[in-house]
């Protein structure tokens, strides 16, 4: 069971990790772990203080490259459910990005399987951030920060 | 044979456009595309290339009714 989400305006993950529970798990007491993993835009990034992100994608190469990641974790780990949610358009700052959770029996295949999507998503799906500076440059980021920093 | 184009985020800004429509009359490399597309020789540091949303390498064949895509490395999550 998998549900993928792309959203234009700003998100609750944890009410909408919530409601997806309710309805997609009702009925199964199988699953014993669950983790999850929340992103939100910094209001610095690269020594410049940032004021507002825009994101990009692609959007029929992100649904496809998040079903290939999510096809792989479930080859990798008992993985039960998976849901990302990923936000595109203009971010603020304090604003979550992007939500992954992960359903499993047990807290070791929950954990790695979170881990390896949320860092599978950032090196494969296609999108892009675009940051206004605080003083109004704007930038396109080059690259993700290390996930290990 | 028609190609379906796309750019984005900062190789778009720079080409000026989101995409282009190719007539060609026999299958072209990956590069060969770019090369005709964007009137460029080389690629730029980092260009990824997708062909009907997936990565591929520049040396591979697009045929008719393709859609290659061409961007910057990826900034998500």
């Amino acid at each position: 069971m998998r549900h993928i989400e792309i959203l234009e305006t700003v998100f609750d993950p944890c009410q909408i990790q919530k409601n997806y529970q309710q309805k997609s798990m009702q009925g199964k007491t199988g699953y014993g772990a669950t983790a999850s993993f929340i992103g939100t835009m910094r209001d610095f990034n690269e020594g410049d203080d940032v004021a507002v992100m825009e994101l990009e994608h692609y959007p029929e190469m992100t649904e496809k490259q998040l079903n290939t990641i999510i096809d792989i974790a479930e080859d990798k780990w008992p993985v039960q459910n998976t849901l990302i949610v990923h936000r595109v358009g203009e971010i603020l700052p304090g604003e979550p990005i992007m939500l992954v959770v992960v359903w499993s029996a047990h807290r070791a295949a929950a954990f790695d399987a979170c881990r390896y999507l949320m860092e599978e998503l950032k090196h494969r799906a296609p999108f892009w951030k675009k940051e206004t500076l605080v003083q109004g440059d704007q930038r396109w980021v080059e690259k993700n920060t290390d996930g290990h920093e | 044979m028609n190609i379906k184009v796309k750019y984005f985020a900062s190789l778009r800004e720079q080409i000026g456009r989101s995409g282009d429509y190719l007539q060609v009359s026999e299958p072209l490399t990956a590069m060969e595309v770019w090369k005709q597309a964007t009137g460029r020789e080389y690629f730029p540091d980092g260009l990824l290339i997708a062909l009907n949303h997936e990565y591929i390498s520049d040396d591979v064949l697009v045929n008719d009714g393709d859609e290659i895509a061409f961007f910057p490395p990826v900034t998500g999550g």
